[in-house]
């Protein structure tokens, strides 16, 4: 996927003037939001499940080696086949070389960013394979050619009139009058048309919320159901997964569940929960009759023992984003990688660099928001302002920042010179706005005054008139 | 250094950059407020800003000058109190954070920051003010800043002590937590952003038809107010503080002297 992170103003510039996706925001601002905090709220226990889901993550990620390892024999103990792919390239060449063995023409895919993640649909169509995604809002993007712009509602940019719009232009074999005013009618068109493409389709492939090292089990959670028959029917199931999504336990992956949808859609657990675990066995009805595993680094193995580590207790449950201001405003494709909102301002910078995603840390206000959702518990404004600082250090920030704000460090580090300055200044500025009270224009202010007026200072600082105050005292007590 | 119960509490007032320049009213509405409570308040010279420019900004080494700065100059207090949520924000829970790497000047940052506070929760948490003797005609709405929220827990404390000012009326908006799109040096980074998040504020603000919006933090008020003057809205935005203390007769933010 080609990044567009380095544009993000001018994507968000976009973004802003976009009515359908403006349209399409609301909806993230409200449901999500109210969802979230009613299933809370109805669980006394929520608080302390987010520090076990927390402490969980941490556990594994101080022994993930180990972990990896139980996993990997456990996988291959049920029959499963696990594969390391150290980057995205190598996790595509063997998904590709699976594809081939099996002479694949076609491919489902349940939903998933990792696969978004190593670009796998472009790769399949550059190689002859298609790949059909199943999940309805998937789907609806596929149709469009477009890209997730939230980790788990990837349409939620397009309005239900665009849906429409997009069935009537893809789907002309369905009688054009059709009545498709209800988002279950949509749902139920998509349905039909995917139908036969899980009958059609050679390998499925699926992401994984969680690999269980216990029992070499993956784990995936949809509302859909499509995951379900996306992994069974086919001649093999692919599971792609990176390394972070080891839990030790069957025990452990229910702590988790309890905080994963509750965070992410207000409900007490998503409608389907697959549990897979190796091929088809003699005496199963169904499943796959090969079991692979790509377990894909992908530059997070570099993330251990960094600043950013906590990051990789990341279940991806999209809360963060759904409470973000700035994903609110400009939505998910403006960010301009894979994965957007706080969680993508951390990670996105980890995975491709913070040259080419300097701005996604620092758009962002602090507000805590997303910190303060965030189930796992992952201090994300803490690392946003890591990030920032390695830009710094590193001297990514633009001249006129690094020298407006080199000068401001000079005088606030001399209280003095500062009381000196700041008093000449705001009494001068004082007399300039004293007949409005405000300025709608200031040389050196633009980015304040381009939308809103600057409230003039009072006059004297508050410095000035103390000393004047204390003096007045002292004359008076004398 | 610490009195006893009975002497009055030695206060350091972190006037804030912004009230300095900006609103010095605001912190003589914080000196009164805390001298009727019975404290006695300083003002130390050798304060500035509380360094959040740079640490927002990645320039973690002025951060800790300036950090160390605030520290060795608010020490002898018995509190630090600021009229400012994200200032105290900064100096309770980032100060000790910027010496994580050294374990005395971390200890020293860790005991400073335990005397921190934001104005009105050392009022009502601290102090136990249950009623401040102000009046207020109209009705106002208070927005939540986003660091005394999260960071230190400030919701109830001021609403609390508004309801207490004669004559005043609190209009609640939705969502009176989500940011007003301030963020420090973010709102000039980020103009359209920023804009468009102050405008989703400004409009829930509007349909309270409160009078009058109040908020704990000058920044997002410089904010709001810019915003609702240039929308040629009438509401009035004053620091909760001036209305708690009875300050609020002067001309409210972003407008002109009466007369
Ligand atoms: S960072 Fe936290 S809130 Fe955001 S997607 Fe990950 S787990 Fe969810």
């Amino acid at each position: 996927m080609e990044i567009k992170s380095p544009t993000f103003k001018d994507n968000s510039a976009e973004a802003l003037k976009d009515v359908n996706l403006q349209k399409a925001l609301g909806k993230v601002r409200t449901g999500f939001i109210d969802k979230r905090a009613k299933a809370a709220e109805a669980l006394p226990e929520f608080e302390d499940l987010r520090d076990r889901a927390r402490d969980i993550k941490d556990h594994v990620l101080d022994h993930l080696d180990l972990y990896l390892e139980r996993y990997t024999e456990k996988v291959e103990a049920a029959g499963g086949h696990v594969h390391w792919a150290e980057t995205a390239e190598d996790a595509r060449n063997q998904i590709m070389e699976i594809c081939r063995r099996l002479n694949a023409r076609t491919v489902t895919k349940g939903k998933s960013m990792i696969t978004e993640e190593i670009g796998l649909n472009e790769f399949f169509e550059e190689n002859g394979v298609t790949p059909v995604e199943t999940d309805l809002g998937e789907y609806i993007i596929q149709l469009r050619g477009e890209h997730p712009s939230h980790i788990i509602a990837p349409a939620v940019h397009v309005t239900k009139d665009q849906v429409e719009e997009e069935f009537r232009a893809k789907h002309t074999h369905l009688d054009p009058n059709r009545n498709l005013e209800e988002p279950t009618t949509l749902l139920g068109e998509a349905r039909a048309v995917l139908r036969q493409k899980y009958f059609d389709a050679d390998v499925g492939i699926t992401g994984a919320n969680f690999l269980i090292a216990e029992t070499g089990t993956s784990i995936i959670v949809t509302n859909e159901g499509n995951g379900d028959l996306t992994q069974t029917l086919p001649k093999a199931h692919i599971v792609v997964a990176s390394i972070e999504k080891i839990v030790p336990t069957l025990e452990d992956v229910s702590q988790i569940l309890r905080v994963l949808a509750r965070s992410a859609t207000g409900q007490d657990m998503s409608v389907y929960t697959t549990f897979s675990t190796g091929p088809k066995r003699d005496d199963d009805p169904d499943g796959p009759g090969e079991y692979h595993v790509i377990l894909l680094d992908n530059g997070r193995s570099s993330m251990l023992g960094s600043d950013y580590q906590e990051m990789l207790r990341c279940i991806r449950c999209g809360a963060c984003m759904n409470h973000c201001p700035v994903y609110h405003a400009v939505g998910g494709h403006a960010y301009g990688w894979v994965y957007p909102g706080p969680m993508g301002a951390v990670l996105t910078p980890s995975l491709i660099g913070v040259d080419k995603s300097g701005h996604l840390p620092n758009a962002s206000t602090f507000c805590g928001r997303c910190e303060a959702v965030c189930p796992m518990r992952i201090p994300l404004p803490k690392m946003m302002r890591h990030w920032r600082e390695r830009e710094f250090e590193r001297n990514l920030n633009s001249a006129t920042v690094r020298y407006g704000l080199g000068v401001w460090a000079y005088f606030a580090k001399r209280p003095s010179l500062y009381q000196f300055m700041t008093g000449l200044s705001m009494r001068a500025l004082g007399l300039l706005g004293r007949t409005k009270g405000r300025f709608g224009s200031l040389p050196l202010a633009g980015g304040w005054t381009k939308y809103r007026d600057l409230p003039a200072p009072e006059g004297k600082t508050f410095q000035q008139q103390w000393a004047e105050r204390q003096k007045t005292k002292q004359r008076e007590a004398a | 250094m610490s009195s006893s119960p009975s002497a009055s509490p030695r206060v350091g007032l972190f006037v804030t950059c912004l009230v300095d320049l900006f609103r010095p009213s605001v912190g003589f509405a914080a000196v009164k407020l805390m001298e009727d409570a019975g404290c006695t308040v300083e003002v130390p010279a050798a304060q500035t800003c509380c360094g959040q420019p740079a640490f927002n900004s990645g320039d973690r080494k002025d951060a800790r000058e300036i950090a160390e700065q605030v520290i060795r100059a608010f020490e002898p207090y018995d509190y630090v109190v600021a009229p400012s949520g994200s200032c105290a924000g900064m100096l309770k829970k980032h100060y000790p954070e910027l010496f994580e790497d050294d374990p005395q000047a971390h200890e020293r940052a860790e005991n400073f920051a335990e005397k921190v506070h934001e104005l009105v929760s050392f009022l009502t948490d601290v102090l136990g003010v249950k009623s401040v003797d102000a009046a207020f005609r109209g009705s106002v709405t208070y927005h939540d800043s986003c660091s005394g929220l999260r960071e230190l827990g400030v919701k109830d404390q001021p609403r609390k002590l508004l309801k207490t000012v004669a004559g005043l009326e609190i209009k609640e908006m939705r969502d009176p937590d989500v940011c007003c799109g301030f963020g420090g040096t973010f709102c000039v980074k980020y103009p359209d952003i920023s804009n468009k998040i102050v405008s989703q504020k400004t409009d829930t603000v509007r349909e309270t038809g409160a009078g009058t919006l109040l908020a704990g933090d000058l920044g997002c008020l410089m904010n709001m107010a810019g915003k609702l003057k240039r929308e040629g809205s009438a509401i009035e935005v004053r620091h909760v503080a001036e209305v708690l203390a009875g300050m609020a007769d002067g001309p409210a933010i972003g407008e002109k002297a009466k007369g």
